[in-house]
């Protein structure tokens, strides 16, 4: 730094001051930006990383031939034997690996949860929205935080425990659990992301859309689902998308809430097993490097995939639309 | 004609508060049913004893103690991690890069990965590849490493809560006005001076709140460590990385489907079900209001 | 950065900081159409000109604060005591301890007064020994050292506007600049703020160069030595203020100065 001797009042030559002089400041500012930018890079590797982790201990149930004598992947999908077509029986003498029981369990469960959980979600995100007044706001948006919060095996352990004695004794089924218990308890998790997700989209809608509405004498309802509803569409689209991707690999209420059959039915009173849930419930006794243990990950990687192209989807689908409304509006 | 549309409207508004309070009523019912029927057990000894006779008697303790370890470890792993991923998204990145643009759809797409593919892959990757391996180079093939342990289920922990931390420091570093971080630049700082003396010391609340959730939902969560390290029964406390350890959920989850006396178990499962309930609910309380405190200073501007 | 000149003319009272042909762009927009200006040490150059003239554009380049936006385009010379600023040998945060500025509107950083006035200083490496004696000369020379000195553990919040603008100055006095650059400082000040700053920055011109954007054309009347005036990122006219005021060359000057547009 410059001595006080310039501080007479006539400028004066200043020695030029490098103004290269490169301190460890310098140097740890190099190495901060490498620290950060190789952690940026961690949730890339990470999904890559699941990707070919996954796919590595899926992969034998297509290439191997020691697996091939048990399991192909014809025997995953198309009829297996004359007398037992679609079977899962993983622990038997002859094994038998089925997905289609797990595939109409999965299904089954996940559209009674959608179908329970979209309507009570995006209808509450509506009148939280559009007619509830600040109190009743100010009740409903914590309450929905607190049910994010519900960890899912309380949510498995309250449905086992207590919804499907409800459900048991108010209509008699044949099984204590089933796809509807299931289907319920996994709404539960379903209901804050399709709520959060499409109230935030109706919130959004610019309040001049309403004015106009109104302005045109029409009423609340009617503002609500012919001008807000079109307009916050592709939010609540996205909501539902995410929604079933929730549903599809959530894991522990199916697990302690569906009954864990492995049976081929279209019923919604039978006991179900869904993808997650056969993973959860087998992977743990099974031998590493058996064929069940790669058809087990070749399940995962099913989910795996699924979940990540309905989550492309759902995020392309959101901007997609959001660029049509931004360019008609 | 008039009057019927009308009717119509006041019909389906009705049906979309109805539709709300069915939602708060679940909650409430939830919560209320498992508050009457845990509190009655709930005691000190409850917490710090362990279990005993099959599960049907004693506390919970191994089970609170190996969920904190758990919490803990993953923490320290995924505070770092996050923070600096948010940190590079919003400081040194372009803006429209490309990187930006991947690092933010792995993000996306790693909060949507289903927990249970995240515990697939701790067995494949931390255990049987990284543990394995560590085994053979360390260890001459013993197995240490290469087998369900509380260090893998913290790691597998920690990248499923890792979009958690990143979203909520992201949220913090958008709260910070532009204006302090050309002052900085102003007076000489370097970015990563910068970083440090202005832009984390601000962003504490956020990170403060992601981490918060985070260990909300790695507490709670049960299918991520059922292999890669979480123990059916083990008084024992975990003292090691590669020791397994009991979890609160993981226990909820077997004392309801695989105890040999359902009746037996019932209240003290539902005990446990209050402890884990209070756990989560005090951490996401804790990171709500601390969130609030900072959205309401990004509106306002302080 | 083309660095055909390695060495230039020195002598004093000759320019400590030049620019030379400095051209910005955005896309394909010229916020900056080649700017050949130099300010020295000793006097206040102001520079006026009507919204959207590159004045702000013109004071980031100088400390290289142009180039956080990755839009722009920079390009020809700027030379701080005949080193080339942007040759990339150059150490970014040295060069801006030595080219200190002050925003538009007065920045505290949410510390105290104190912190924010050490924040440079501890950036530099300077030993703590002997920030106490920097921060005391440069609330002195921002005329805030009266006002402030019984309450530096306050948080900077705490001050009025123009005391927070003047803390934003003595701020960056404390690392001790060989130039100041000043963008509107006293934009939304009052008249007395506005009037304590100019008397500082009279004082502080015989040890630094100040460059002081303004849109207050009698400011620059009355605290300039010498007036640049640009005109969508033209150079239009560079003179002593006297000259520049009575007399000036070009129409649009004599338009402007005049408050027929701007």
């Amino acid at each position: 730094m410059r001595s006080s001797g310039v501080l007479s009042a006539s400028p004066q030559v200043t020695v030029a001051e490098p103004l290269t002089r490169r301190g460890t400041d310098a140097l740890n500012d190099r190495i901060a930006a490498l620290v950060i930018k190789g952690s940026a890079f961690v949730a890339i590797l990470a999904l890559i990383l699941i990707f070919v982790f996954i796919g590595k201990e899926a992969l034998p149930v297509l290439t191997s031939p020691e697996v091939h004598e048990e399991v192909s992947l014809r025997s995953l999908f198309m009829p297996q034997t004359p007398e037992a077509e679609f079977t899962w029986q993983p622990v038997s003498e002859h094994p038998k690996y089925s997905l289609m029981p797990l595939l109409a369990g999965t299904l089954k469960v996940t559209v009674i949860a959608v179908l329970i959980a979209i309507p009570l979600s995006v209808s509450g995100a509506i009148f939280t929205a559009e007619f509830a007044s600040p109190w009743a706001r100010e009740i409903i948006k914590p309450a929905i935080e607190i049910l994010a919060g519900i960890p899912s095996v309380v949510v498995g352990f309250f449905c086992l425990m207590v919804v499907a004695g409800w459900l048991h004794s108010a209509f008699g089924w044949t099984y204590r659990l089933n796809a509807i218990t299931a289907g319920v308890g996994l709404a539960l998790a379903v209901i804050p992301i399709v709520y959060t997700v499409s109230e935030d989209a109706f919130s959004s809608v610019p309040q001049a859309y309403r004015d106009g509405s109104m302005a045109m004498g029409a009423s609340n309802w009617q503002t609500a689902s012919r001008v807000v509803l079109p307009s916050a569409m592709p939010g609540v689209l996205a909501a539902c998308v995410l929604g079933f991707g929730r549903a599809i690999g959530e894991t522990m209420i199916v697990l302690m809430a569906s009954g864990n059959a492995a049976v081929l039915s279209f019923s919604a009173t039978d006991s179900v097993r869904t993808f997650s849930a056969t993973i959860a419930a087998e992977l743990g006794e099974v031998v590493v490097g058996s064929p069940h243990y790669f058809v087990l990950f070749f399940v995962g990687a099913f989910l795996f995939i699924l979940t990540f192209v309905t989550n492309l989807f759902g995020h392309w689908w959101v901007g997609r639309l959001q660029k049509k409304l931004q360019g008609a509006s | 004609m008039f009057d019927r549309t009308r009717l119509a409207g006041i019909f389906f508004q009705s049906l979309t508060a109805v539709a709300c309070i069915t939602i708060v009523a679940m909650m409430v019912i939830i919560l209320g049913n498992i508050l009457i029927h845990g509190i009655q057990r709930l005691s000190v000894g409850f917490l710090t004893k362990a279990p005993m006779a099959g599960m049907t008697s004693g506390g919970i303790f191994p089970a609170i103690f190996g969920t904190f370890a758990l919490v803990l470890l993953m923490t320290i792993a995924v505070i770092p991690l996050g923070v600096a991923t948010a940190v590079y998204m919003h400081e040194y990145a372009p803006k429209r890069s490309r990187m930006v643009h991947l690092v933010r759809l792995a993000i996306q797409n790693l909060a949507g990965v289903p927990a249970i593919v995240f515990g697939l892959f701790g067995l494949g990757f931390f255990i049987e590849f990284i543990g394995r391996g560590m085994d053979k180079a360390f260890f001459g093939g013993r197995l240490v490493y290469g087998q369900p342990a509380i260090i893998w289920a913290a790691l597998t922990m920690a990248l499923l809560t890792l979009p958690t931390v990143v979203v909520a420091t992201e949220e913090a570093l958008r709260a910070i006005p532009q204006s302090y971080r050309e002052v900085a630049y102003s007076l000489g700082a370097t970015r990563w001076q910068m970083i440090r003396r202005v832009v984390l010391p601000q962003a504490v609340g956020g990170i403060l709140t992601g981490g918060i959730l985070a260990i909300s939902r790695g507490s709670g969560e049960v299918a991520p460590v059922m292999f890669t390290g979480a123990a059916y029964f083990l008084p024992e406390l975990p003292t090691r990385l590669h020791n397994q350890f009991m979890e609160l959920g993981y226990h909820v989850y077997v004392m309801t489907t695989q105890s040999p006396d359902v009746e037996a178990t019932k209240p003290i499962l539902y005990s446990t079900v209050l402890v884990l309930l209070m756990l989560t609910f005090l951490l996401n309380f804790t990171a709500i209001m601390i969130r609030a405190r900072i959205r309401r200073r990004l509106r306002y501007g302080r | 950065m083309a660095a055909e000149r390695t060495e230039i003319s020195f002598s004093p009272g000759s320019a400590l900081v030049c620019a030379e042909a400095l051209y910005v762009r955005v896309n394909h927009d010229e916020i900056l159409k080649g700017i050949s200006l130099e300010a020295r040490s000793g006097e206040i150059l102001s520079i006026i000109g009507p919204a959207g003239a590159g004045k702000t554009t013109f004071l980031r380049c100088l400390n290289r604060m142009a180039e956080l936006d990755p839009d722009l385009q920079i390009s020809g010379s700027i030379w701080l005591d005949g080193q080339s600023i942007y040759d990339a040998s150059v150490e970014v945060a040295i060069l801006r301890r030595q080219v200190g500025t002050v925003f538009s509107v007065p920045i505290p950083l949410p510390m105290t007064i104190f912190e924010n006035l050490v924040f440079g200083l501890e950036l530099s490496g300077l030993p703590s020994n002997r920030h106490l004696q920097r921060v005391e000369a440069a609330l002195r020379a921002a005329y805030l050292w009266e006002e402030v000195k019984d309450r530096l553990h306050e948080p900077a919040r705490n001050l009025s506007g123009g005391q927070q603008q003047r803390l934003c100055l003595a701020r960056t006095l404390t690392l001790e600049p060989k130039v100041l650059l000043l963008d509107e400082p006293t934009s939304g000040l009052d008249p007395i703020s506005t009037a304590k700053i100019e008397e500082a920055l009279q004082q502080l011109k015989s040890n630094l160069a100040v460059i002081l954007v303004t849109n207050n054309v009698k400011q620059a009347a009355r605290a300039s030595d010498r007036t640049a005036f640009f005109l969508f990122g033209e150079l239009i006219e560079f003179e002593t203020t006297a000259q520049l005021y009575t007399n000036p060359r070009d129409r649009r000057t004599a338009d402007y100065i005049s408050g027929r547009f701007g």
